[in-house]
């Protein structure tokens, strides 16, 4: 039972199918002059056509990359680039590790990082703060939360930045096919393994108006040595079989996954993190006091259960998760689930009878005291 | 682990050596060192794990404690105050 979707979800058949059938006939290299190349051509552009069209964005704006990280390392440097005397980033505190180590890296370290309330939104009055002084190059917000699920209040985030004439990028990589695209944007990142595409792939989109300079040798191409069409392809395949079922699909994943928020939160010593109601219809993240993280997720592998965790022992850089921290989460005992499509009631029946009794017995073997 | 310190004030004060320790085990032992002690005990939780930073005051607001505040030692890591309620 797979419930770590968020980043990659599951290939459904069609897709798989649509993914074979791009080994079949684009195979070749679009960019020389055969038929066979323009056949993979047509299906590239055909593709990306499709994508852009979902995101609300011109075809001709959206840019594939070689991952939704290098997506956002380009966009950020590209944009940075464009805004020659603005040498600062300014980034909501959720944002991801991506996000902020390209920022970091590319305004040689004049980044911002603008807190949020305990729920995850980004404190709109200290935004507005930072982005009225007038070195501002780029502001980074994310549309939704890939760990807790938090959808920003992005309307009210770019006025703030219209206001400055900042542009925004909005990082959407948790978000698309899940709901409605955002709207309010200047530069957009989308991840297609999250709505359930292949791996390896990366979207940006740019409005018309949106400047930018290549800040790599490879001039307009934001992905050098070309891109895997039938990956394309697929994506575009997965994000269009999404969007047939998106009503049907986000209402019953946003049912299931309240129903895990209402269960999780009665449970001894367990906090459920982010938003419960302007939040990812599939996403949540709760943490379990004097539980070890690692030692949850294996315990819920050995029964056959694939979740997540932000948890910082699971990591190697014992740093705890910025996110969580950023929420005032524990650092430890997070469980990440990210249901995808495919997931049922009866899945969710047989997680929420697990777990009390998995927390338990972690909590006995690590010797913690009884919770009042 | 937890070490009663002479009585100062009206509450006692408490220091729960947790130096070397990886999460969650810090605030296990300072679940430890709070069961059944007065309210206004003040305990502090000496941590070089920096998830403790996060931890200690998650922990406060969870079980209903108040964090007080973070100092540096002398030696390496932090010390984390809460007081009991």
């Amino acid at each position: 039972m797979f419930l770590d979707a968020s980043g990659s979800a599951p290939m459904t058949n069609r897709t798989l199918e649509a993914f074979h059938a791009g080994l079949a006939d684009g195979w070749a290299d679009p960019s020389r002059l055969h038929s066979e190349s323009r056949r993979a051509r047509q299906l590239l552009d055909a593709s990306r056509e499709a994508i852009a069209e979902a995101l609300g964005a011109r075809p001709e704006h959206t840019h594939l990359a070689h991952s939704p990280h290098a997506g956002l390392e380009r966009v950020i440097a590209g944009v940075f680039a464009a805004r020659r005397g603005r040498d600062r980033i300014v980034a909501s505190a959720v944002e991801r590790d991506a996000t902020m180590h390209a920022a970091h890296h590319v305004a040689g370290g004049a980044l911002t990082v603008v807190p949020v309330d305990a729920r995850g939104h980004v404190d709109l009055d200290a935004l507005a703060e930072e982005l009225a002084v007038p070195d501002v190059a780029l502001a980074a917000v994310q549309h939704a939360n890939h760990e807790i699920g938090t959808v920003q209040r992005l309307d009210r985030v770019a006025e703030a930045a219209a206001a400055a004439r900042v542009p925004l990028l909005v990082d959407a990589t948790a978000s698309i096919g899940h709901g409605p695209a955002p709207q309010h944007w200047d530069a957009l990142v989308a991840n297609p393994a999250d709505w359930g595409g292949p791996a390896g792939l990366g979207i940006v989109a740019l409005r018309p108006q949106t400047r930018w300079l290549p800040a790599w040798p490879e001039g307009d191409d934001w992905a050098p040595g070309g891109v895997l069409v039938p990956a394309v392809l697929a994506a575009a395949v997965a994000l269009q079989e999404r969007r047939e079922l998106l009503d049907e699909t986000s209402l019953r994943l946003h049912r299931l996954i309240a129903r895990v928020r209402d269960a999780a939160a009665s449970w001894p010593g367990v906090d459920v993190v982010g938003d419960p109601d302007e939040r990812l219809p599939h996403v949540v993240t709760f943490s379990c006091l004097y539980v070890d993280g690692e030692a949850l997720l294996s315990r819920l592998d050995r029964e056959g259960v694939a979740v997540g965790s932000g948890s910082a022992c699971t990591t190697s850089t014992l740093e705890p998760s910025r996110v969580l921290a950023a929420v005032g989460a524990l650092s430890h005992g997070n469980v990440r689930l990210g249901l995808h499509p495919g997931v049922t009631d009866a899945d969710i029946d047989r997680l929420l009878d697990l777990l009390p009794r998995v927390i338990a017995d972690l909590r006995d073997e690590a010797g913690a005291p009884e919770i009042a | 682990m937890a070490q009663d310190d002479a009585a100062a004030g009206g509450g006692g004060r408490v220091t729960v050596d947790a130096t070397g320790m990886l999460c969650p085990l810090p605030i296990i032992e300072l679940a430890k060192a709070a069961r059944g002690r007065d309210a206004g005990t003040e305990i502090t939780v000496l941590a070089t794990d920096l998830a403790a930073r996060v931890d200690v005051p998650a922990w406060a607001r969870m079980t209903g404690h108040e964090f007080v505040g973070e100092k540096k030692t002398d030696g390496p890591g932090i010390a984390l105050t809460v007081r009991l309620r």
